[in-house]
């Protein structure tokens, strides 16, 4: 018995003595249950990269990504998944994470045990303020909602009525472009907060529909929520209306958007990322994730996000040629710029977040088929929610 | 004045339509746990493996939504009544614990097959062109889906009350729900009754799965999300009834439209609130007959 528990021991030893460097990073990611198309999305960015950059690694340098489930919204989970990671697997670096309650639950662990912590989802603004070792290169719903707030009070909505789900990244979301709507003289109409998963959108959207303002503001989940919603949308005939739908991106992410069908025409988003978008890294990154996956899949955001996060990994790898220390981990990330599919892309060096554009898209038709198309950049944006809070 | 009443009228009809999606799934689950006293969590799981043989056969081999409804019906009917042959009759006479654990466990199987062969995203839905759009009431325009809907359900609830109470199977198996050892030692073969009976509630579900995939999105979490309100259905409606579940689907369908639409904050539990109030007053459901 003691015997079998020495042998991965020996091994890892003679590895060592062999000089090949192998850099543990602990994934944690919703692979399983009801909410796993998030997950598929955020493994299939990982994938792409490990593809596409793992030979780039400096020589004699390896990667291993320890792949842990937390199955959903499970702080609990997510907690102990990041505890074993830390000390039974010795991980050298963390990464993953779609949710943010997980995210802070994992928060406390990382500054204990100082592992870098790269957020590759979870958009509470709050969280990277949790911890000196967490950085994000995904967003926050600050971010895209905030700028959309005040965008539509410039260009003609005079009043909206928000409808979001009645949880944080809803909440956060209207909060956000309430602010930054009524700052630029809008007005709202009425608001409401639906449970995470209804089944049917009807009632609320006739509710906003009776309220006749300009546009109506929503925030759900993406996936199936989204679609559920649209379809009230086009049921209740809003749009024959006059009243326009507006939101961040999440309400129609590139991978669902062929699902919604033609309802979602007109939709304005304010996000980060649309496959559609004309860079040529986002025309490469595309055309490597149809090869790789299936010709008619489009990568939404949380693919482009995934990916970035490898880099920003391989980033700080390939400068400490393996060996990680997490202070220097800390200070290579700060400041680190990367030019993305989603356009150029920072961490910032004060708050560890992600500054990046945000683009004003229509689903549009294009060649047949519904598009993100990007018609405005508002570029360089940091999140505004840590602006309004600096701490005094 | 007017808008509100063109909005309730609106509400009312779309509560209306999510009530018969809700009906043709659970009335399956209630002819079965109220005949066969068998608690069958897995019943989501068949209205979910209808629904995308319907959505796939009409997006990949653009069958026409009639046949590919009709497919749904037979095909997942035929897989419940292997499964009820070979693993449901094992456990007719285990207790309840064991009988919920197969069942979710039998979920837990169907979601995986279904996200390995389908993905995890939820199936886009093209309904064929007669359906979409609108139909006109003279006053208003309503969707021609939900209208669809609700004549289907409507048609459906009179065909089953027939089947049920006008034919000799019907009797056979009214018989069989009132007192089964009776019924066999007239001459009932139960055991091919509750194979046949298992075999109608699973298809009845799978249709039920395939008309509703506009509105409950098929996705392999199907099963699982929706599972507590065809549950709720059959709690409020009773066990082993054709009009139970379907006064049960109208109060919860148009009762959680109409509350979220007037008091939206409180809108969601009223779904939770109804049913507790309807099983203090009769714990056995409205038509529950034991």
């Amino acid at each position: 018995m003691r015997i079998r528990l020495l042998l991965p021991l020996l091994f890892a030893m003679t590895a060592l003595s062999a000089q090949a460097q192998t850099v543990k990073i602990g994934v944690i990611n919703t692979y399983s249950g009801p909410l796993a198309a998030a997950g598929d999305q955020m493994e299939r960015g990982i994938k792409l990269w490990m593809k596409l950059h793992e030979k780039d690694l400096p020589p004699g340098v390896k990667v291993e990504l320890i792949r842990r489930d937390d199955t959903g919204v499970n702080p609990e989970v997510a907690k102990r998944l990041a505890q074993e990671l830390i000390t039974r697997d010795h991980v050298n670096l963390l990464t993953g994470v779609i949710w943010t309650p997980n995210a802070l639950a994992i928060a406390p662990l990382v500054t204990e045990a100082k592992v870098p912590f790269v957020i590759m989802n979870a958009g509470g603004s709050v969280i990277t303020t949790k911890s000196p070792y967490i950085a994000r290169v995904s967003f926050t719903l600050w971010q895209s909602n905030y700028a959309l707030g005040a965008w539509a009070a410039k260009h003609g909505i005079k009043t909206a009525y928000t409808l979001v789900s009645d949880f944080a990244p809803g909440i956060d979301s209207e909060a956000a472009f309430t602010k930054s709507f009524t700052d630029g003289g809008g007005k709202i109409a009425g608001s409401a907060r639906m449970p995470v998963t209804t089944p049917d959108y009807v009632p609320f959207m006739q509710r906003a529909k009776d309220a006749k303002p300009d546009a109506v503001f929503v925030f759900v989940p993406a996936a199936k929520e989204a679609t559920g919603l649209m379809k009230a949308f086009g049921d209740l005939g809003l749009r024959d209306a006059g009243i326009k739908l507006i939101g961040p991106g999440d309400i129609t992410t590139d991978e669902e958007l062929p699902g919604m069908g033609d309802t979602a025409l007109g939709t304005i988003t304010m996000q980060h990322y649309s496959s559609y978008g004309q860079r040529p890294e986002n025309k490469a990154f595309v055309a490597a994730y149809k090869e790789m996956f299936a010709p008619k899949d489009e990568p939404g955001f949380m693919v482009a996000d995934s990916y970035d996060g490898m880099a920003a990994l391989f980033h700080v790898i390939t400068e400490q040629k393996g060996v990680i220390d997490p202070d220097k981990t800390m200070a290579l990330l700060k400041g680190w710029t990367f030019a993305s599919p989603r356009g150029p892309i920072t961490i910032d060096a004060d708050t560890r977040d992600i500054v990046q554009n945000e683009y004003l898209r229509e689903v549009r038709k294009i060649d047949g088929q519904n598009r993100n198309v990007e018609l405005e950049t508002i570029p360089a944006v940091k999140d505004p929610w840590k602006e309004i809070n600096k701490p005094k | 004045m007017d808008t509100i009443f063109s909005a309730l009228v609106s509400i009312l009809f779309h509560g209306l339509a999510f009530a018969m999606v809700l009906y043709i799934v659970s009335v399956g689950l209630s002819l079965t746990m109220g005949l066969m006293g068998f608690v069958n969590l897995a019943h989501g799981a068949f209205a979910m493996v209808g629904g995308y043989v319907a959505v796939t056969l009409m997006n990949s081999l653009a069958v026409p939504f009639g046949f590919a409804l009709l497919a749904a019906f037979l095909l997942t009917g035929l897989i419940s009544a292997i499964l009820e042959r070979t693993l449901y009759t094992r456990l007719y006479g285990a207790a309840e614990l064991e009988q919920v654990l197969f069942t979710i466990g039998l979920i837990f199987m169907a979601s995986a097959a279904m996200r390995k062969l389908f993905g995890p995203i939820a199936l886009p839905v093209h309904l064929p062109a007669m359906l979409e759009g609108q139909l006109s009431l003279g006053f208003r325009t309503v969707p021609m889906y939900r209208a669809f809907l609700i004549g289907f359900g409507f048609i459906l609830i009179l065909a089953l009350w027939l089947g049920i109470e006008r034919t000799r199977f019907g009797a056979r198996l009214r018989a069989a729900v009132d007192n089964r050892r009776m019924a066999e030692s007239i001459g009932i073969d139960t055991s091919l009754l509750f194979t046949l009976t298992f075999a109608l509630g699973s298809g009845l579900a799978a249709l039920g799965g395939g008309l509703g995939a506009d509105i409950l999105a098929i996705y392999p979490g199907y099963a699982t999300e929706y599972l507590v309100y065809f549950l709720m259905v059959v709690a409020v409606g009773g066990l082993g009834s054709i009009r139970g579940p379907f006064v049960a689907a109208l109060l919860l369908g148009i009762g959680d439209n109409a509350c979220k639409y007037l008091v939206p904050e409180f809108g969601a539990f009223f779904l939770y609130v109804a049913m507790i109030a309807v099983l203090m007053w009769r714990p056995n459901g409205l038509f529950g007959r034991v």
